[in-house]
């Protein structure tokens, strides 16, 4: 074996989790940073909106608040004392991010800039807060530059465009991964005592979607491939607004900013969805409202999108109507030009891809595939749990979005993943180093690349009778349709039976590059596989959860039922069989309620 | 409607020299050129290769020539180009395969400038943020939007004609940081971009600005950071 490398620690994904876990785990033991891509293209960056903290620069706020917000947020199934330990981190970690130049706007004062954002709210008077912390619409561009930056300072060790392949198992322990260089397709096994996962998401999968071409799930389906569950795999994010058929996320922030939904009738709705916060409602019950008017026929010309509005003029108004107020007391109003420079991107955005100016006409909107809350199950150190007694896994870590702690449940709020990826990559950095410099290393085996090899000789042996686009793009538009907001048992089983068909078909794609150099076509087929793994395994484990809750609505089972469903579905491939277990929802303070908004 | 796409080939393991390829393509206007190099990689090709991933002009993985301008392929539709549309590589950077550049010369440059916060100060003694005024933020504002794409620097003949010059992407970089109340580094790093391999070698000629993808006055910046070596102020 040439290319063979020993670290105490290992990365995999150079996101905000990976890097923050990277600069972390590299100040107590030697570390190293693997990812598919440049680290500054990973998609932390197309973050928008914000990053929660109850810092109360503006107004009255409290962790406390926070918490309760994110667990009715998760509709209940989110884990509290992860939520709690999240939500008590939170203004350090924003802290420390400026501490580290992250370029936050500023309130008069000086202080770090807060908006509303969807679910973010006052407990005692149930009103929308400030709690997002804001650079422009660019907060996650920012997040993954500073951190970036910090591990350039730090002399963190990168291996760029090295694509993850396979996870070394020896005595139970993690003992590394094997990847492919791009730039060679060199295989490289990485020896390491501890190994974190920060792979992201998984949103490709979708049809339409604010997700870049890497969210194909590598790291759920090479650990799935280890014999490792997942969880909550049924709970997926719709964003609300995304640009209308192109997916491309457009911020909540700019409902936090007055911007308010329009159905093709002209009239604003969310009023009758959640009438105490209206537009700001959670992202779940936001994208089910634009659904509906859909479907009762008042979407924009029949079609199915609504609009945006954030003409000033439309804010103004409809703030009036809200009675919202500035933070001294005066009504709120906003001027163009505040528009511009509070969402610069989402202007430029629309402007570019729908020739649409939002300063003058209303954006045309659809919800949007966004968020993987299920995942690598960890625990609130980021360390991998494997069963119903959260067993810990030795030397494996996750963190970010491709992990389920579980802080986000059945729905994630807005601005609470830019903190998820900060705290738990920080801990999951902090505990992999603990644990490296407790731990040897295990011997690795004798082939340690047999797996990631057979894996691409698959690929290059297949008849060439059926093309990876096609079958690509037929995955993501039966999942979009049928495994999307509104699920059926009906739709999701029709929808099984197509994805199976689809990993059939997939056995007989060739790879046509035969080449070693940047074959991007043998990565985009390696990628396909993971996505049809996963989405197989997000079908199933929509058709077992009988009952609505968060991201996962049934038609046929509309309500939340707490006395079957409020616990956690576990999930694992046992020969080539999907098997189901769950693990108990961890509840401290909060009991199950109605949720209304 | 239909498309003439020409795309410049180059696989190092297979070809002695680069060529182009022709694929005539029917698509919509609001396509992006990067959906007609997907298609094409489908449809046609599938050892067509180039580098993308967040598909909306804010990665920095996909700028390339697109009809002999430096663009984003995710950030460009068809309707912005016509019908007879020729991609390149990005040029100064070496062709590793089709529209794969070798960005480490580019990266390299990046590093050189101290691409990092600095301020070895104690923090506020309340623990809280170090304070700024709105007017203190807005000062550096445009250059923290830099995704790193490349299309600048590789857009400017000094570049061309020596890669040791740092480019303006990495000078963008030192402005971001510079001109940040906050950080207290502005002094080593306007003595690295003021040596020969630096500012000196910017002859004002707009190419840069005329590239970016994020609308970055980068002449402008240079332009303060000129100033400020000549002046030894930042303000």
């Amino acid at each position: 074996m040439a290319n063979v490398h020993q670290f105490d620690v290992v990365v995999v994904g150079a996101g905000g989790a990976g890097l923050m876990a990277g600069l972390y785990a590299s100040r107590g033991a030697k570390t190293a940073v693997i990812s598919k891509l440049y680290p500054t293209r990973s998609h932390t960056g197309a973050a928008q909106g914000g990053i929660s903290a109850a810092l109360g620069n503006y107004e009255e706020d409290k962790p406390e608040w926070h918490t309760y917000d994110t667990v009715k947020g998760s509709d209940y199934l989110g884990d509290q004392d992860a939520i709690e330990f999240m939500t008590n981190e939170a203004i350090d970690a924003v802290l420390e991010l400026e501490h580290m130049g992250l370029p936050f706007d500023r309130t008069p004062e000086g202080r770090i800039s807060q908006r509303p954002f969807g679910g973010h709210t006052n407990n005692v008077t149930g009103k929308p807060v400030r709690r997002a912390c804001h650079a422009a619409d660019r907060t996650g561009h920012m997040i993954l530059q500073t951190l970036y930056q910090q591990c350039l300072k730090n002399n963190v060790t990168f291996f760029d465009e090295y694509q993850v392949l396979d996870f070394l198992i020896v005595n139970g322990k993690a003992a590394g991964v094997v990847a492919v260089q791009l730039a060679t397709g060199e295989l490289h096994t990485f020896h390491a005592k501890a190994v974190i996962f920060a792979t992201g998401g998984h949103g490709r999968i979708f049809e339409v979607t604010s997700n870049a071409y890497a969210y194909t799930g590598d790291g759920a389906a090479v650990l799935l491939r280890r014999g490792l569950p997942l969880e909550d795999m049924e709970f997926f994010q719709f964003h609300p607004t995304g640009i209308y058929k192109l997916g491309i996320l457009i911020t909540e922030g700019v409902r936090g900013e007055g911007g308010v939904l329009i159905n093709g009738k002209g009239e604003r709705f969310m009023p009758k969805y959640a009438p105490t916060v209206k537009d700001l409602a959670s992202r779940d019950v936001v994208s089910r409202a634009i659904y509906t008017e859909i479907r009762e026929g008042r979407g924009v010309n029949g079609r199915n999108y609504v609009y945006l509005d954030v003409r000033p003029e439309s804010v103004i108004k409809y703030a009036a109507q809200d009675g919202r107020t500035n933070p001294d007391g005066t009504p709120y109003t906003i001027t163009g030009e505040q528009v511009l420079a509070k969402l610069p991107d989402i202007i430029d955005f629309c402007r570019v891809y729908l020739g649409v100016d939002p300063l003058t006409q209303m954006m045309p909107i659809q919800p949007t595939a966004h968020y993987t809350m299920g995942g690598i199950p960890t625990n609130k150190y980021g360390e991998v749990v494997i069963d119903d007694k959260n067993t810990i896994f030795p030397g494996l870590y996750a963190a970010g979005e491709c992990a389920c702690v579980s802080v986000h449940g059945a729905n994630r709020l807005g601005t609470n993943s830019l903190l998820d990826l900060v705290v738990f990559g920080k801990h999951a950095g902090l505990k992999a180093a603990e644990y490296a410099n407790k731990a040897d290393f295990e011997k690795l085996p004798d082939d340690a690349e047999a797996g990631a090899r057979s894996q691409f000789e698959a690929l290059r042996k297949g008849s060439g009778k059926e093309n990876a686009f096609d079958i690509s793009n037929e995955m993501k538009k039966v999942m979009f349709d049928d495994v999307g907001i509104y699920r059926s048992e009906k739709g999701m089983k029709d929808a099984l039976e197509k994805v199976r068909g689809l990993k059939e078909r997939f056995t007989q794609v060739r790879v046509t590059d035969t080449g070693k150099i940047f074959n991007t076509e043998m990565l985009n087929a390696w990628e396909l596989g993971n996505m049809l793994e996963v989405a197989e395994i997000i079908t199933e484990c929509a058709l077992n959860r009988k009952e609505s809750r968060g991201g996962h609505s049934r038609e046929d089972y509309p309500e939340r039922d707490d006395k079957n469903w409020l616990k956690h579905t576990l999930v694992w491939k046992k020969d080539g069989k999907t098997v189901i277990d769950y693990k108990p929802v961890v509840i401290t303070k909060y009991q199950p309620k109605a949720r209304v908004y | 409607m239909q498309v003439t796409l020409k795309i410049f080939r180059y696989n190092p393991e297979v070809d002695k020299k680069w060529h182009y390829e022709t694929y005539d393509l029917d698509v919509d206007e609001k396509e992006r050129i990067l959906d007609l190099l997907e298609l094409v990689k489908g449809h046609h090709d599938g050892t067509l290769s180039f580098r993308r991933s967040c598909a909306h002009g804010v990665c920095g993985s996909d700028a390339m020539r697109i009809n002999g301008r430096n663009m984003l392929a995710c950030k460009t539709l068809v309707r912005d180009v016509g019908d007879k549309i020729t991609v390149e590589p990005l040029l100064g950077l070496k062709v590793i395969k089709d529209l794969i550049v070798d960005m480490e010369p580019f990266f390299d440059n990046y590093k050189k400038v101290l691409p990092y916060f600095i301020n070895e100060s104690p923090l506020p003694a309340d623990g809280k943020e170090r304070l700024q005024s709105p007017e203190q933020r807005a000062r550096f504002d445009e250059t923290t939007k830099c995704i790193l794409c490349a299309a600048c620097t590789t857009s400017c003949p000094s570049f061309w004609a020596s890669d040791d010059y740092l480019g303006p992407a990495a000078l963008v970089t030192a402005h971001r940081f510079i001109f940040d109340s906050r950080d207290e580094a502005a002094s080593e790093r306007l003595h690295i971009v003021s040596e020969t391999s630096g500012l000196a070698r910017c002859h004002t000629v707009f190419n840069c600005t005329m590239a970016c993808p994020r609308e970055i006055q980068i002449t402008k910046a240079i332009g303060e950071l000129k100033m400020a070596t000549l002046t030894g102020k930042v303000d």
